[in-house]
């Protein structure tokens, strides 16, 4: 029974540090799609940032430095995507896909001509990462049965970045539902024209939204290379991008649904990991690709209105050209 | 020249050139930033690409990849729809080739196995482009969102039919026993020594013949048929297209099972072609390399050709540049290949205005 406990904590434990980076990406999409903007750069956002942020936290030995290396990229990106799809109204889409591809391609380049360790950044010592914090009261607590396990093993003992990413969530949902910036937001993405007729620059909002996206997207990255891990590693994102994405989707742009599809395509992870080879009397073993693919595949199922329905911002993909 | 073949001539000629131009030289940057002197990249890139038979061979096997991915990305953005899933077409168009291969009797004559075998890359490359094109029509789900989650369906399929269906037994490898020889497509140094000629070897095999037919095919099938007219009206004006007695959703379903089919050939150079087996990632890159192809041949296939032709040098000559210079990798082709997407695809017209402005001023018309 304890051993079982143990290791659905353990389990819900996992499903955390997996989700933080999908919970922080898809955020970033939400921002960027709310105001009107696709976002398939997710992807190679987090992955430019978090190779951006293990080179700089190796080189000045900071984590804080590497941090703010990938936020700066990933920014610098989300503008270029800004730059191409807001200012120059081309295929957002189009964008999105070059963004990607570029930071595939170019960040192995630069690890090659930066560190010559065949485009790995070199292992991060413990001084230039984020590490597990232990929370007051572990000790306290840890005589309780249950309860105990649950604080140490759940609750406490995450990185800095992880009860960010937690944190985070609300204060979005604030943003978007509570101030005048998110409703404006919320407006651009549905009905552009009437929100440049109440004198409000269409342009200027997205770009601030791309920025918040950016932002986000590169604290998503960060967290992989230079807080879950301890370098940057060729694809190190591998596909968690699109799964963000699709998690904005299954959770119909709205930021306490968005987290929740995070923790669930998360936990389908953690669970992968867990069940392999694990063999279920009468039905034989699970495959683990099917585990895999359960994320992509539910939102497949979802978009296709076969549970739910899910309706993306109305304006989302169109460029606004202003009327002259 | 009046202005409007002028602006003809911008729109088709002098901005996509300009485009490329820009392309190469922000990779020109990036060379220089990491302290490699573009002249000799661009020099050792080339000899690679050209400088022996066998490199020139290899280039034109890898262009043969990017034509079919090229000419399925063009369908769909002919219709007016982004096919981002070539990368998964293709990869289950590869399995469709394999289980033709595998499932007929290796005796079976040439003339059975190979038309069997490019049928089997044309139905499951459709097949898994139909799904998303039946949603997108029927369902109202976004093609591009649907595309990437079937490409990645495709790649978790294809590893567990990989490991648990197709490998043969007692092998390590996630690959599939090897093909019957009866099925190899015959590789043009083979087809040149019955002649009299040698060439070094190289894995160029007639595939790129089967390219350059199906290239011919959707030219005669866009522009010279109803159903491509249809497809092209659908992609410029769907509402249009709808009082003409086009049924959009139709189109949607034919163009993408099309694409898909065209995508689905990959496996026919890389499995059929060379690799006589299906091995795990064979189609990688070429799915999304397609969209570079088709956006920077403006979707027609001569240009489809050309850029294929480009992109198989990059290809070829990245190898040969990451051979020659320790701190440089063929990434460098991926990155090309992003800026290609940059600026000829979302940033195709940023030169637009400065060029009519220069060359097609609007009052000269009135005059």
């Amino acid at each position: 029974m304890n051993d079982f406990f143990l290791m659905i904590v353990l389990t819900l434990d996992a499903t955390i540090r997996v989700s933080t980076p999908l919970i922080l990406a898809s955020m970033a999409g939400l921002f960027s799609e709310r105001s009107g903007v696709v976002d398939i750069g997710l992807e190679g956002k987090m992955l430019a940032s978090a190779f951006m942020a293990a080179s700089a936290a190796t080189i000045f030995g900071s984590p804080w430095i590497g941090l703010l290396a990938g936020v700066i990229t990933s920014c610098g990106l989300s503008m270029l995507h800004g730059f191409a799809s807001i200012t120059h109204r081309g295929d957002q889409i189009v964008s999105g896909v070059a963004i990607n591809i570029f930071a595939a391609g170019m960040s192995i380049i630069l690890g090659l001509a930066w560190f010559q360790q065949g485009g790995l950044t070199p292992t991060l010592t413990n001084d230039e990462r984020f590490l597990s914090l232990t929370l007051p009261g572990v000790d306290l607590f840890n005589n309780i049965p249950l309860i105990g396990t649950v604080y140490r093993e759940l609750i406490s003992g995450h990185n800095l970045l992880v009860y960010f990413a937690f944190l985070i969530v609300p204060i979005i949902w604030w943003v978007v539902y509570r101030t005048q910036f998110g409703l404006r937001l919320r407006a651009v993405g549905e009905n552009p024209k009437a929100v440049d007729t109440a004198g409000i620059s269409v342009n200027k909002l997205r770009y601030k939204a791309l920025l918040i996206g950016g932002i986000l997207c590169g604290i998503a990255g960060a967290y992989l290379s230079i807080a879950y891990n301890a370098q940057f590693t060729r694809d190190m994102t591998a596909g968690q991008g699109f799964i963000a994405l699709a998690a904005l989707i299954f959770g119909k742009w709205k930021p306490y649904t968005v987290m929740s599809a995070c923790l669930l395509f998360g936990f389908l992870d953690a669970l992968a990991v867990r069940l392999q080879g694990f063999v279920i009397p009468g039905i034989g073993e699970i495959p683990v690709q099917l585990i895999e693919a359960t994320p992509y595949l539910l939102t497949v199922i979802l978009l296709a209105g076969f549970i739910g329905k899910a309706i993306p911002p109305k304006s989302v993909g169109v460029p606004y050209i202003k009327e002259r | 020249m009046d202005r409007n073949s002028r602006l003809n001539w911008i729109n088709r000629l002098i901005l996509p050139a300009l485009n490329v131009l820009t392309a190469f030289a922000a990779t020109a940057i990036i060379f220089v930033l990491i302290d490699v002197d573009p002249i000799e990249a661009t020099q050792i890139l080339l000899y690679g690409a050209f400088g022996y038979q066998e490199g020139f061979g290899y280039t034109l096997y890898y262009a043969t990849n990017f034509i079919f991915t090229g000419l399925a990305v063009a369908v769909a953005f002919h219709a007016g729809l982004f096919n981002i899933g070539g990368e998964g077409q293709a990869y289950i168009g590869g399995l469709g080739t394999a289980i033709v291969i595998l499932l007929l009797d290796p005796s079976t004559s040439p003339w059975i196995f190979i038309p069997g075998s490019i049928i089997g890359g044309l139905l499951f490359g459709a097949l898994w482009a139909l799904i998303p094109a039946y949603l997108q029509a029927y369902r109202g789900s976004h093609i591009v969102i649907t595309t990437i989650m079937f490409n990645f369906l495709a790649s978790s399929l294809m590893v567990y039919l990989l490991v648990n269906v197709l490998r043969k037994t007692g092998q390590m490898q996630p690959e599939s026993q090897l093909f019957a020889e009866n099925s190899w497509l015959p590789f043009i140094h083979n087809i040149v020594a019955k002649f009299g000629f040698t060439l070094e070897e190289s894995p160029l095999n007639i595939s790129i013949f089967i390219a350059l037919f199906f290239s011919f095919i959707v030219w005669v099938f866009i522009w010279h048929t109803r159903w491509g007219y249809a497809i092209r009206a659908t992609g410029l004006n769907s509402t249009a297209a709808i009082y003409a007695g086009i049924k959009p959703k139709r189109i949607i379903i034919l163009s993408m099972c099309i694409s898909g089919a065209l995508a689905g050939l990959v496996g026919i150079n890389e499995l059929v072609g060379y690799q006589h087996r299906i091995i795990m990632d064979f189609h990688f890159g070429y799915g999304f390399g397609g969209i570079a192809v088709a956006l920077m041949g403006r979707n027609h296939p001569v240009g489809i050709i050309i850029a294929s032709l480009l992109f198989g040098i990059l290809y070829q000559g990245g190898a040969e540049l990451a051979f020659e210079l320790s701190n440089i990798s063929r990434d460098i082709v991926v990155v090309m290949q992003a800026l290609i997407i940059l600026f000829c695809g979302a940033l195709q017209y940023i030169y637009s205005p400065w060029i009519i402005k220069m060359l097609a001023p609007i009052n000269e018309d009135e005059s």
